[in-house]
């Protein structure tokens, strides 16, 4: 995956493993994140990574990271752990094995939040409502920080324009 | 062990997802066949009107203008497409050379699982939308799945490994990623308009869209920027003729698809045409009512099965205009040059489709300030 030597290969893997997280998004009944998942970073940030790997044109030997075996393969056990780990929890929960065990219900008393009296629910209204009051403030910061990154990547995309110049 | 019920309707799920599928595959195989006819019948020639069936073709009357009409030629077009004999040219990367064709038809087909076509009250006076799944998040489900539909053309002119498709794959990769900004700012106004506060509506469901264009106008009249920023970005990711960079046969061969043949390339092309099926779908349920008969009238069929069938119909006829109308522009119009693509992406319709946004803001926050009635 990581360690595939191949920029593209290893680029096209991560495509994969983030439409995986958009897929684990839909079993948490969480389709709106879901799909926010797969047309920003599947959608768009990947397509900008090929881009750029296939216009500078990588070859195999570009990468360093294919060396370092042991981090790899350290990285590759913890995920091959953490997929038994989950393995053995659907195969326990879902009653291949015990027959009558299943999901236990989230009850109805959870499902209000702690602090605002807005309903824990997936639909598209509850995010914006959420957004526009109680997370006010980290989403006004947040866009002020990439208002921040853009206004850096111009400047310093400018000053090499000078130079050239 | 088994639940019966459940089996019986996962099973009538999976028979409507192949009509479904059944129903987009012929109307882009008849789009190919409309696009030969179209564009013969601009440059004063007659098309395709030779392929006859056996039986069919020597039946009076009919059998000949079906043969003039040129019904029978995309199954003609099919055959060659799986007869032809595969070649695999020796420089490619075959993984990624096979798995590009999958990668380009997949999403194009996945996204008319959202795809409403009509509704019907049944006998409990319930309305049951015509529709695979009706997501909550319709809209952002087709713009994410369809934007997806890149790395076919991307993967496939990088596997070609040669010159031309390279060219087309890149010049692919820039361009959706400029005309996706502006195709998703310009839908903003729209369910902006529709589901301001006191509406009914409140999710992105393609099929609520529908519905607050019943008896009323069509969004097209209320919004036109946001109408033709949608159609500008639509042709840019169809890969139609004014922005066709990835193909562009005069100056890339044949772009991404140089180094394919025989069912790949089929494939691929199937996949152009599914996306315009599609695309012209989602632009009339948007912005042309839907199934809805015209604005400011109410549907003069019923809403029983017999009005849900014509109605579907007359969304089917609104759908094969538009079709129609991107044929007649890839006829009518020259490409744009690749830095003219690009330019009028950035720097016409991104800004353009922002400005629209913030001037529906200002409208419909006055119309909610000051108590009126939509139209």
């Amino acid at each position: 995956m990581v360690c595939s030597k191949h920029p593209v290969s290893a680029a096209m893997f991560m495509i994969i493993s983030l439409v995986g997280v958009a897929a684990l998004f839909v079993l948490l009944e969480a389709f709106f994140l879901a799909v926010l998942q797969i047309l920003v970073y599947a959608g768009a940030v990947m397509v900008l990574f090929l881009f750029i790997i296939m216009l500078l044109d990588v070859g195999p030997d570009a990468g360093k990271a294919s060396k370092m075996k042991l981090v790899s393969g350290l990285a590759a056990a913890f995920s091959i752990s953490l997929l038994i780990v989950i393995f053995l929890i659907i195969v326990q929960d879902s009653g291949w094995l015990l027959e009558g065990a299943s999901w236990s219900a989230v009850p109805e008393s959870s499902k209000l939040t702690q602090g605002g009296n807005f309903v824990f629910s997936t639909a598209v209204k509850n995010f914006g409502y959420g957004l526009m009051t109680k997370y006010m403030l980290p989403l006004q910061i947040s866009g002020f920080l990439l208002l921040a990154a853009m206004v850096g990547v111009i400047v310093l995309s400018k000053k090499d324009e000078k130079e050239v110049g | 062990m088994f639940d019966y019920e459940l089996i019986q309707l996962i099973l009538i799920k999976v028979i409507f997802a192949f009509l479904m599928v059944g129903a987009i595959m012929t109307m882009a195989g008849y789009s190919v066949l409309a696009e030969r006819k179209v564009s013969a019948w601009m440059q004063g020639r007659v098309g395709p009107n030779r392929t006859v069936l056996p039986f069919v073709g020597h039946i009076p009357v009919v059998g000949s203008l079906l043969k003039g009409l040129g019904i029978f030629q995309p199954l003609a077009d099919g055959l060659k497409f799986l007869f032809k004999e595969e070649i695999v040219p020796g420089h490619v990367n075959k993984f990624y050379y096979y798995l590009a064709p999958i990668v380009a038809l997949v999403p194009a087909l996945t996204t008319m699982t959202v795809l409403p076509f009509g509704e019907f009250v049944n006998a409990e006076g319930v309305t049951i939308p015509l529709i695979l799944a009706d997501l909550d998040i319709g809209i952002l489900f087709v713009l994410a799945v369809s934007s997806l539909g890149v790395y076919g053309i991307v993967l496939a002119g990088w596997s070609s490994n040669s010159k031309y498709p390279f060219l087309g794959g890149i010049r692919s990769s820039a361009q959706m990623i400029s005309y996706e900004l502006a195709m998703g700012l310009s839908l903003l106004p729209v369910f902006l308009w529709v589901s301001e506060p006191g509406s009914t509506v409140s999710s992105l469901s393609l099929v609520e869209i529908v519905r607050s264009q019943q008896g009323s106008t069509w969004l097209l009249i209320i919004q036109p920027i946001s109408a033709l920023i949608f159609l500008i970005a639509l042709f840019a990711e169809t890969n139609r003729l004014p922005f066709d960079m990835p193909e562009s046969e005069t100056d890339l061969v044949g772009g991404f698809h140089t180094e394919y043949g025989s069912f790949k390339f089929g494939i691929f092309f199937v996949a152009e045409y599914a996306h315009i099926v599609i695309g012209s779908a989602i632009f009339t349920l948007l912005f042309l009512g839907g199934w809805n008969f015209l604005p400011w009238l109410d549907n003069p069929w019923g809403a029983d099965w017999m009005g849900a069938l014509i109605g579907t119909g007359w969304f089917i006829i609104k759908t094969i205009s538009l079709i129609f109308f991107f044929i007649w522009v890839r006829w009518t119009l020259p490409r744009f040059r690749y830095d003219q693509v690009m330019d009028l992406g950035w720097t016409k319709l991104l800004p353009l489709a922002l400005a629209n946004l913030i001037f529906y803001i200002f409208v419909v926050t006055w119309l909610d300030q000051s108590n009126l009635n939509l139209p």
